[in-house]
């Protein structure tokens, strides 16, 4: 019978404790240890494959190192059989060019080789289960899931594995969706709403529902999940082009500036009748080191890997461009409950009219809710306890009539030992009063439309014809939400907080959380032209929704981020799924889009500050011989001319090598305004890159000294 | 470097800054179409011009019809200026008698496409070979055209920032009229009377034979050059009247006069960065600009007034006095005027070609290597120090795309500039500017430095094309790389030292300057054309801020860093290993013993 699912990975997921000082949680639900051995096997094979000159031509910078070690490696052999040339330095070269090509593609390989690793294990989960189709007579006939398509219906019982994506159209049950979301708590899954949706591959734990299949074999959710993690649909993002453009740019100017140092030196050595003009060993490695290979190595491993973190969140973003404009969003659009407040309501306090004691409207407020099994009527109880030391009763049933919450009444309570205990909406609970002969005071309604106007909802009291008070219930925002909308504001983006409240109440809740603005009394169309209209004034929105009336918004914001737990539409309509159904996890895409492009900017700026040492070492070794004095442009003091131009090969070729972990796991991102951002990388990143390759390139040089290597 | 030469650097300076927003201002109103204080003098002019050539000046045109007209307007500006030269000896004030051979067709072709790409390089002799009636009909026309046209070129892309979602970017021929009208004239009219006013001469007559104490025969050259002088400086067109330019008593006679042709030089680039300003909305954007100019155009000042100062030590090391005194300039004297001294020579160097203008007051040749260096690379920047006129702004708007571009991203967003996103087309035609550029400085030079001519040829005289120059070693070197990147740059200053007139030098340098002008500005109206159509993004905190230090910082290391990483190889094999050699004492002289001057 069922064989025990793999789920990858064992650790229950769980957001870390909010953290004010960083958007970022910090210990990643899916992460793998950056050099996992099997990943890194599997990558080190790979970047042999990938020096197919075919594929590496969607390179141009890695290319034309290809080329030049090509080049060189010709004129290697060439000058095995003649003799001529110093074998031992071209060599080296030759061998140093062909592994910074290997060290590229292992850099891509490696951020390829973390998706297939979970594409793998996802895989595992997909066994061919049977399903019960339903016929159209009502028999039910049982089927493998690959026979299954969009529009059939199932039946699934406890144990079951759901065969495919589908919608439950009847009963209610309980499904393990730790395949998807590493979450091993059961979630509920029922006909009609917004909890409707199911996924294929997840498994029914009890009752019986009836499920109707929306996606094709093969294009189901699991399917398009393993694609995307696999990066088989894998399409450069626009900035990723234009960055290539850029390098690839570069990539032509060197090889102008190079090709024409060939006729300069000619010239050169006629004149200055000495030295001889560089060899074509030498003029190779000065376009290597002065191409930008560093970001044109790794750019596509930190596209692969921006997407990887976002997964890593349990996030599933359906494009790179997605990820990229998170990074761009300049509106949140932030739905009150459950991102901003905690799902539901609270009581806080409980406020007596004249002539009532505090310990009467607790006994009342909480015997009217020992029924009432919402949040809001448990909080009750709980607050009755806690203040008021009332202890937990229970009646029994057939003494007490319970009377539930009606939209027609608008309120709730407990015929009991013949008292008539009600809480509800102010101005029910007076009419229900009145109709008993009892009064409110004047000033009642003036007590509950205080608490309306500070963000609560009141909720009177009555004892029969006998009024007792108000409960305070209120919108209880999030800890550390305040910070984080505060870093928000800092970075430049806007928080927008959605909410059905009225504009009393979403006023207070929006100016204790800090946002900038709301929308209250929103109806899924009020949403659609809050959007429109910011993105009319240049704005990139970013939204969270489930319920199908989400879907429009969620379509027309740049980022939408739909819960796993909503429809099949809202879904379908996002450009990225939360598997964890967290909508906070909004600000986190955003990080993490803004981390991604960072790091590109970051290694381009090093890769190009870079240059300027490689010029200072390899210069005066190509003219020294020619020219002497140009020996005073060897600031390094490197040692010869061949080793000069070897350690600046290595050098360019190791800190690829180096920064794959930078570029897999992305620079640190601190929430900082642009300002203190770009001062901050350009020092690190464009200074630091103009500095760090002196020693590095010395240390090289002693080391190859040493070893007697040149 | 003495006290009264760096004062005299900061009033340069300090007058260029005073002048920067009342003129940009006044330009905001004439390319808004808004009326200006010269309305009522000159509107009529306008209006005359448009009924003539039939202009709708309320048309606007998207970014493809403007390239149209602009290059509609130079071709016919090229023809022009090439069939006046051919026949000026039919055509009138010409006393001297210039006839067509005078001005031979590949000459007369470089120096067609020399005036109308605003580059002004010299391979004639303007006291030699040209009528009265070609300076002024078919040069001096063209040093208002080119100019024109290239503020034209900045203010499209100004629009291009400027505006948002529109698919037009200004109307090419209505922004030429009135860049003439209203800022290219009035200020010409009163420069040439202050010329004047200096002794500068303006006349038609026959040259002046006089004989001098000596008892020799000398022929002194008159002509109409105050009047030239003016739009020459203003248009940062650079060419001169005579083949001294600038340095000739007539052209520059005094040390005010010198202050006034740099003024003028500046004072447009530097006003268009106001311009710049106001008319994206916000005046620190263009204040940005104006603060990274200052900053490159004051150090590559103080390097070549320090070395120029400074003068060589092998001349100071037989004894010769090269320090400064009371009486005496010290330095390196050689090539400069005494009347300009080594501060005003130095100044003017850096200025002229800051600027894409190329008038010298001093031989640029006879600079020590570092102090010769500094024009040279000013070139390299792609003259975007202050700048030509129009292309200075649209060369650093470039760089700007770039600088924002890759640093931009280190923010956390794609990389906007003036709320408008750098995407794809734009860091495309960015880069294809810039290729174009180090494509043919590199590679013109590269030609010229290996290629052989065989006997009897049309090209040029037998043997190696290198034979043309008259220093050897990396001093020639630096003498080919200065002409092409000067032509490329469309400065049109020499590093002379090279003989350039022969059909190879007059071809490679006539497209070197086609290259420089419109394979850089037809990329960057696209950009225009691009950028117009896009939304802006309103500003927040998360914006990269492009009007502070930091941003003058990171825009003036894009252009050194760019600049230096392009040309470094070539520089080092000129004038930085010549530097070392002048410290350790070694001269290059191998030409000079076969030329019987060195003994």
């Amino acid at each position: 019978m069922p064989t025990t699912i793999a789920t990858e990975p064992q650790v229950t997921p769980q957001l870390p404790p909010d953290d004010p000082t960083s958007l970022l949680p910090k210990k990643l639900v899916r992460a793998r240890p950056l050099f996992d051995p099997e990943i890194v096997n599997r990558a080190v094979r790979a970047s042999f494959g990938k020096l197919n000159p075919v594929t590496l031509l969607k390179n141009p910078v890695m290319f034309v190192v290809e080329v030049g070690a090509a080049i060189t490696t010709v004129f290697l052999i060439r000058d095995l059989f003649t003799g001529a040339g110093n074998l031992g330095f071209q060599f080296q070269i030759s061998l140093w060019l062909w592994f910074t090509v290997l060290f590229a593609n292992f850099a891509e390989a490696m951020a390829e080789a973390r998706g297939k690793a979970q594409a793998d294990s996802l895989r595992k989960t997909k066994t061919d289960a049977i399903a019960k189709r339903l016929t159209s007579s009502g028999t039910v006939e049982q089927v493998t899931a690959s026979a299954l398509r969009a529009g059939d219906c199932v039946i699934c019982d406890a144990r079951d594995l759901i065969p495919g994506d589908g919608e439950v159209i009847e009963g209610i049950a309980t499904v393990d969706e730790s395949v998807i979301t590493g979450e091993s708590a059961p979630v509920i899954r029922e006909s009609g709403g917004d909890r409707s949706a199911v996924t294929g591959g997840t498994r029914v734990l009890s009752d019986q529902i009836k499920i109707k299949i929306t996606s094709n074999p093969g294009e189901t959710f699991l399917d398009r999940m393993i694609a995307l993690v696999e990066g088989a649909e894998r399409q450069k993002t626009p900035n990723e082009i234009a960055l290539n453009i850029l390098i690839a740019g570069l990539t032509l100017i060197f090889l102008l500036a190079v090709i024409t140092l060939q006729p300069y030196s000619v010239f050169s050595v006629a004149q200055a009748g000495s030295g001889s003009v560089p060899t074509v060993a030498v003029l190779v490695s000065l376009l290597v080191c002065l191409i930008p290979t560093t970001i044109g190595g790794l750019l596509s491993a930190i596209g692969i890997a921006g997407m990887d973190r976002v997964m890593q969140h349990n996030v599933l973003a359906m494009s790179g461009k997605a990820v990229e404009a998170a990074g761009d969003v300049n509106s949140l659009l932030l739905d009150k409950t459950g991102t901003i407040t905690l799902g539901n309501r609270q009581a806080v306090e409980f406020l007596t009219i004249n002539g009532v004691t505090d310990q009467e409207l607790a006994d009342a407020a909480q015997l009217s809710s020992l029924a009432d099994e919402t949040p809001e009527g448990r909080s009750i109880v709980i607050l009755a306890k806690e203040k008021y030391g009332l202890r937990g009763r229970h009646i029994p049933e057939h003494e007490a009539e319970f009377i539930p919450f009606s939209a027609y009444t608008r309120m709730s309570g407990v015929n009991f030992e013949g008292r008539q205990l009600r809480k509800g909406a102010t101005d029910a609970i007076i009419t229900f009063v009145m109709e008993r002969g009892g009064e409110a005071p004047g000033y009642f309604k003036e007590m509950s439309d205080r608490i309306s106007r500070n963000g609560g909802t009141p909720l009177a009291v009555a004892d029969g014809k006998r009024l007792l008070g108000i409960i305070h219930l209120k919108d209880i925002v999030k800890g550390g939400m305040k910070e984080r909308i505060a870093q928000l504001r800092k970075m430049g983006i806007r928080s927008v907080m959605i909410t059905g409240d009225n504009p009393l109440t979403a006023a207070a809740i929006a100016s204790e959380a800090g946002v900038d603005d709301f929308l209250a009394q929103a109806t899924p169309k009020d949403k659609l032209e809050y959007i429109r209209k910011e993105q009319a004034s240049g704005r990139l929105v970013a939204m969270t929704g489930d319920g199908t009336n989400d879907a429009p918004a969620l379509a027309q914001a740049d980022v939408g981020l739909a819960m796993n737990t909503g429809t099949t539409a809202a879904k379908e309509a996002g450009n990225m799924v939360d598997l964890d159904s967290n909508p906070t996890k909004l600000i986190e895409v955003v990080a993490i889009g803004k981390q991604l492009l960072i790091t590109r900017g970051a290694l381009t700026t090093f890769s190009i500050a870079n240059d300027v040492a490689k010029y200072f070492a390899i210069i005066p070794a190509m003219f020294m011989a020619t020219y002497p004095a140009l020996g005073k442009l060897n600031i390094m003091g490197l040692h010869t001319p061949q080793s000069a131009v070897l350690a600046a090969v290595i050098f360019n070729a190791l800190i690829i090598i180096a920064l794959v972990p930078l570029a897999l796991r992305g620079v640190k991102y601190r929430p900082l305004d642009a300002a203190s951002l770009l001062r901050r990388n350009l020092l690190i990143y464009g200074i630091g890159g103009i500095i760090a390759p002196f020693p590095g390139i010395w240390l090289i040089d002693q080391l190859l000294v040493a070893l007697r290597m040149a | 470097m003495t006290s009264i030469g760096i004062l005299q650097i900061a009033i340069f300076l300090g007058i260029i800054l005073a002048c920067t927003k009342p003129l940009g201002a006044h330009m905001v109103k004439v390319f808004e179409g808004q009326r200006t204080f010269l309305h009522p003098v000159l509107r009529w002019l306008e209006v005359l011009t448009y009924k003539v050539t039939g202009i709708k000046e309320d048309v606007e045109q998207r970014w493809t019809h403007y390239t149209a007209a602009l290059l509609s307007f130079s071709i016919f500006g090229f023809l022009l200026t090439y069939l006046l030269q051919r026949a000026q000896g039919y055509l009138p004030f010409n006393p001297q008698n210039f006839g067509t051979p005078n001005m031979p067709p590949d000459l007369a072709f470089n120096t067609a496409t020399s005036f109308v790409t605003n580059t002004n390089w010299q391979a004639y002799s303007g006291e030699a070979t040209m009528s009265y009636f070609v300076q002024m009909a078919a040069l001096a026309v063209q040093n208002f055209a080119s100019a024109a046209a290239g503020i034209a070129v900045a203010v499209a892309l100004i629009r291009g920032f400027a505006r948002q979602e529109k698919k037009t970017i200004g109307n090419f021929w209505a922004d030429v009229t009135r860049a003439t009208v209203y800022v290219l004239l009035p200020i010409s009219i009163v420069g040439g009377l202050l010329y004047v006013s200096q002794g500068a001469i303006q006349n038609l007559k026959p040259y002046t034979e006089v004989t001098t104490v000596e008892g020799a025969k000398q022929v002194i050259a008159q002509g109409p050059v105050a009047s030239q002088e003016a739009i020459k400086q203003l248009g940062t067109n650079g060419g001169g009247f005579f083949n001294a330019n600038s340095s000739h008593p007539f052209e520059n006679p005094t040390p005010l006069s010198n202050l006034l042709a740099m003024f003028l030089i500046f004072v447009i680039p530097a006003a268009l960065t106001y311009t710049f300003g106001k008319m994206v909305g916000d005046t620190r954007q263009g204040w940005a600009i104006f603060a990274a100019f200052s900053v490159m155009f004051l150090i590559g000042v103080f390097v070549c007034y320090h070395f120029e100062q400074a003068g060589n030590p092998i001349l100071a090391n037989r004894g010769l006095q090269t320090a400064a005194t009371s009486g005496q300039s010290g330095g390196n004297m050689e090539g400069k005027e005494v009347r300009f001294g080594i501060a005003n020579s130095a100044l003017f160097a850096t200025v002229t070609t800051d600027a894409s203008c190329g008038a010298v007051n001093s031989m640029h040749d006879s600079y020590t290597p570092i102090g010769g260096l500094v024009p040279l690379f000013n070139m390299m920047t792609g003259e975007v120090i202050f700048g030509g006129v129009g292309a200075g702004l649209y060369g650093i708007l470039l760089y700007c795309i770039l600088a924002v571009f890759i640093a931009g991203l280190m923010v956390g967003r794609t990389p906007e500039y003036l709320g408008k996103k750098i995407e794809q087309k734009e860091v495309k035609m960015a880069m294809l500017a810039v290729i174009a550029t180090a494509f043919s400085i590199l590679v013109f030079a590269a030609l010229s430095s290996v290629i052989t001519f065989p006997a009897k040829g049309y090209w040029n005289p037998q043997g190696a094309a290198i034979a043309n120059l008259n220093n050897s070693g990396p001093h020639g070197f630096g003498e080919i790389l200065y002409a092409y990147t000067s032509s490329t740059g469309n400065n049109g200053s020499a590093f002379a030292g090279l003989t350039v007139n022969t059909p190879w030098y007059d071809l490679t340098l006539g497209l070197a300057q086609l290259i420089g002008r419109f394979l850089f500005l037809i990329p960057l109206l696209a950009a225009a054309g691009s950028l117009v159509m896009k939304k802006k993004v309103p500003e927040t905190a998360g914006t990269f801020p492009t009007h502070g230090p930091l941003f003058v910082g990171l825009l003036v290391g894009t252009v050194l860093i760019v600049g230096a990483l392009t040309f470094f190889p070539a520089l080092s094999l000129g004038p930085i290993v010549e530097h070392y050699l002048m410290q350790s004492g070694k001269l290059f002289s191998m030409l000079l013993p076969t030329l019987g001057i060195w003994s």
